[in-house]
């Protein structure tokens, strides 16, 4: 047995799966200190389903408590951002571009130092370990926890980050967390920088959270090892999330997807989850999020998480809709709809009114729409299932046909059968679906490196970034004969002699359980 | 009269030079930020009409060489970007009076005004090209038998060369390979030009419409007013097509992102490109071509899309706009019309008729 916790900003939820089978689950508000919410979701799953603390064999955990901690910029370290490249970069110094708020709140300072490499891998300059004690020094008079380290092209050439980073802990002790920008990051140098800034501002946060989910979980007897949740849904171990916490940031969005299609039965497959103000549309293939191919802005700050790539358009159950031209949304009167939809005795035709009186939705009453005119009614909601097909068709990579699934308060809002799409899917163990995406247990490794592909040699290189990419996965914790490659993907550099190539290779495998 | 840039413009200049780049030029961030950092740093940047211009006046155009990918990774120092106007100084014996933009498409619409800001130099509201090309003598001086030489270049660490050649398209060639050598992201300046071939040889205004396309976009949004129709208004062009972006096909085997993009909507569109979209054909008859500018927009927002940004399932407009006209001499289309690139077709204009010059 295993079990799977999601820790969202209102509620938290677990489950209890035997395998692929969900034996129980429950629902709780969301404690402020977190720990005693998964005390008490553990207690709830043990007196509907009693088990021994050794019948456990792994406890999966998806939280939304480091992205929150950025947004709110609350318990972020005082961080030092140092990049290596000089002299190139200077026009465009760390933190450039950041919310002022941000950069108060992590008491950041931003330093330079040569380094940093060409996209051929010559060196630019060479490190000036000097330069670099110097740095630390001062990083040290002002109070410096954390530090994060960048390095010009350190995706294809890791070394100077490593050596930089062996100069500063020799100066600033082992009580200061690094973060290197080639484990976080892809090319883009700012966008991988910032991640790493943001990641170095949460690993003492990641240390707290990450000693506060063990003690709950042990204090119920459970020895299993403890996961977490990445933004592609596969597992990271503790030491992991100690290290690299902003890898969790996008977990939120990826277990409702996942727990989505896998209560469906379905691992290809759209998931359409309309809320009040917006329908969020994601794709998942073979399992997992299709992620964004451009930069995603977290919290004011751009940067290249792989992050899902989910599609909103301004359809929700709180939308207003426009009573001349029929049109709905984007305003939307959001959490007010109890007060303010026509069948909640308010004076806004709201999209929620509009399946009501369509007979689709059981909600408030029904007395209140009753005016409204069949023909107008069916032709809002037809337009509102045209435009979410619409909005279907554009996410999907190919005109090959593929499910949907969809959740959420406002699905009373589509039809059963989808224009394009035919029938939907609605899953019935919903509730907790976040839970069940955590609980679902692969690993993964992933491998993004620019090579130049020499002619006639383009099938090793692929095939040697694959085999990296498997070890990856197995180093993780895959069972080695599960692992797969998921995703491929192979983009020519444009300018750049030698068929300069990048290629991004993940692999994924089922999660040994019960080993270490 | 004279007028300013402020870091408020950048970001309408860098949203409007993405729609002269006609899908080349890549992703405008880097450049417009360098240019609001510049004039954070320097002040805002002095932009003078290119009548103006007196006859003595020593215009040179700046420009980044290299790739764009190299660029968001090995950021610029600016500091590359003083070396070649010293250096140019030196070489003609006096000083650099103003700067011009070789190209209004991509980044190199916002560099020269990190320049301009950093060196303290006026810009010329003109360019090269009224558009975005691929290779260096793709502009227009280089038809009025202006010298791309001597082409001053440097990179962050401060290494400088200044080329003197036997024709435009050797600068080109030798800066190449000096670009790659020195890292892939150089800053040239060359062309240097009186005032008086200044205002013969480039495209007048083409900065000032740049930021009014951009803009123009942008409020069209922002007042829910059709905001592809307003860039078709401002540009004086066409829209060729609507429809959905079905199939992206990229060659792997060259240096440059050659492809072309399949849109469905009434008939197929096929939009190929090098870099920049240079033919639309819808289901085999031609619409337009090079050197007059096929641009794809966002169907809805009116956001241009790049070349590199394409992918199945966008909503999509596709409009055309007229190139400058000296583009659509025989000279001119020797150097950047469809049968340059590959294509044994007719120029065609925007509006749908052959170039006059390729009857």
């Amino acid at each position: 047995m295993h079990i799977g916790i999601d820790v969202g900003g209102t509620n938290t939820d677990a489950v209890l799966m035997d395998g692929t089978t969900t034996l129980v689950g429950v629902k709780h508000s969301t404690t402020p200190d977190v720990t005693s919410g998964i005390v008490q979701a553990i207690e709830a799953l043990r007196a509907q389903h009693g088990f021994e603390g050794e019948q456990i064999q792994a406890v999966m955990i998806g939280t939304t408590h480091f992205i929150n901690a950025l947004v709110q910029a609350k318990r972020l370290a005082p961080t030092a951002a140092l990049r290596l490249g000089l002299p190139a970069t200077r026009a465009l110094p760390p933190l450039v571009d950041w919310p002022e708020a941000l950069v108060e709140a992590l008491e950041a300072r931003a330093y330079l130092a040569h380094g940093g490499y060409e996209f051929d891998g010559r060196p630019i300059s060479p490190l000036d370990p000097e330069e670099l004690r110097e740095h630390a020094r001062d990083m040290k008079a002002h109070g410096i926890r954390s530090v994060a380290i960048s390095s010009v092209f350190s995706p294809v050439n890791p070394d100077l980050e490593v050596q930089a980073a062996e100069i500063l802990a020799e100066e600033l002790g082992d009580s200061v967390a690094i973060s290197l920008s080639h484990d976080i990051g892809r090319i883009g140098l700012l966008e991988r920088e910032n991640a790493t800034i943001i990641n170095a501002a949460l690993r003492e946060l990641a240390g707290e959270i990450v000693d506060g989910l063990t003690a709950a979980v042990r204090a119920h007897g459970i020895d299993a090892p403890i996961f977490l949740s990445q933004n592609d849904g596969t597992l990271m171990d503790e030491d992991f999330v100690r290290r690299y916490p902003v890898a969790t940031f996008a977990s939120g969005p990826t277990n409702s997807m996942r727990g989505a299609a896998v209560t469906s039965g379905l691992a290809t497959c759209a998931v359409i989850d309309v809320g009040g103000t917006t329908a969020d549309i994601g794709l998942l293939i073979g399992g997992f999020p299709r992620e964004t191919a451009n930069e995603v802005k977290v919290a004011g700050i751009r940067t290249n998480f792989r992050m899902p790539d989910v599609l909103s358009i301004g359809i929700g159950g709180g939308s207003i809709v426009d009573l001349e031209t029929g049109e709905v949304g984007p305003e939307s009167v959001g959490y007010r709809l109890t007060t303010e939809a026509l069948v909640f005795g308010g004076s806004t035709l709201t999209a929620t009114d509009v399946a009501v009186a369509a007979g689709r939705a059981q909600v408030g009453d029904p007395s209140k729409v009753a005016h409204l005119d069949p023909a107008f009614v069916e032709r809002v909601l037809d337009r509102i299932a045209e435009r979410v097909a619409e909005a279907v068709d554009r996410m999907r990579t190919s005109p090959d046909p593929i499910p949907v699934v969809v959740v959420g308060g406002g699905s009373v809002l589509l039809p059963d059968e989808l224009p394009i799409f035919g029938a939907v899917h609605r899953p019935e163990n919903y509730a907790v679906a976040n839970a069940i995406g955590a609980s679902i247990a692969q690993v993964g490794g992933e491998v993004d490196k620019v090579t130049a592909v020499e002619p006639g040699k383009r099938d090793e290189a692929i095939a040697a970034v694959k085999q990296e990419a498997v070890e990856k996965a197995v180093a993780a914790g895959a069972r080695p004969e599960s692992v797969a490659i998921v995703d491929f993907d192979e983009v020519p550099i444009p300018y750049l002699p030698g068929n300069a190539t990048r290629l991004r290779v993940k692999a994924v495998g089922d999660l040994e359980m019960g080993a270490r | 009269m004279t007028r300013t840039i402020g870091i408020d413009g950048i970001d309408d200049l860098a949203r409007g030079a993405a729609v002269f780049g006609a899908g080349g030029g890549g992703d405008p961030y880097i450049g417009a930020l360098l240019a609001k950092q510049a004039i954070a740093r320097h002040g805002a940047v002095e932009v003078v009409p290119l009548r103006s211009l007196p006859d003595d006046a020593c215009v040179v155009t700046v420009a980044m060489m290299g790739a764009p990918t190299v660029m968001v990774e090995k950021l610029p120092s600016l500091d590359e970007v003083v070396g070649p106007l010293t250096a140019m100084s030196t070489y003609l014996g006096r000083p650099v009076t103003h700067i011009a933009c070789a190209e209004v498409g991509g980044v190199n619409s916002t560099i020269p005004i990190a320049a301009a800001a950093a060196l303290g130099l006026p810009l010329v509201d003109a360019d090269g090209m009224g558009r975005a090309f691929p290779e260096l003598q793709m502009v227009l001086p280089t038809l009025y038998g202006i010298d791309a030489s001597p082409l001053a270049f440097s990179d962050e660490k401060g290494n400088v060369g200044v080329l003197q050649t036997v024709d435009n398209s050797w600068t080109e060639r030798i800066a190449r390979v000096a670009a790659v050598e020195m890292g892939c992201s150089i800053m040239i300046s060359g062309f240097p030009m009186t005032g008086a071939q200044a205002r013969e040889a480039l495209v007048d205004g083409s900065l000032q419409q740049c930021i009014d396309v951009g803009a123009g976009i942008r409020e069209a949004r922002a007042s829910k007013v059709d905001a592809v129709g307003r860039a078709v208004e401002l540009l004086g062009g066409r829209e060729l097509f609507a429809g959905k972006v079905v199939d992206v096909e990229r060659a792997t085997t060259t240096g440059f992102a050659r492809g072309s993009a399949r849109i469905e909507g009434e008939g197929t569109l096929t939009v190929r490109f090098q870099n920049e979209h240079l033919v639309a054909d819808l289901d085999g008859d031609v619409l337009a071509t090079t050197p007059d500018l096929i641009i794809v927009l966002d169907h809805d927002s009116g956001e241009p899309i790049t070349t590199e940004g394409l992918r199945y399932g966008q909503r999509v407009r596709v409009i055309a706009s007229p190139a400058d006209p000296r583009w659509h001499t025989a000279e001119g289309l020797a150097m950047v019309g469809p049968g340059y690139f590959g294509y044994d077709l007719p120029a065609r204009r925007f509006d749908g008729t052959i170039s006059e010059a390729a009857r």
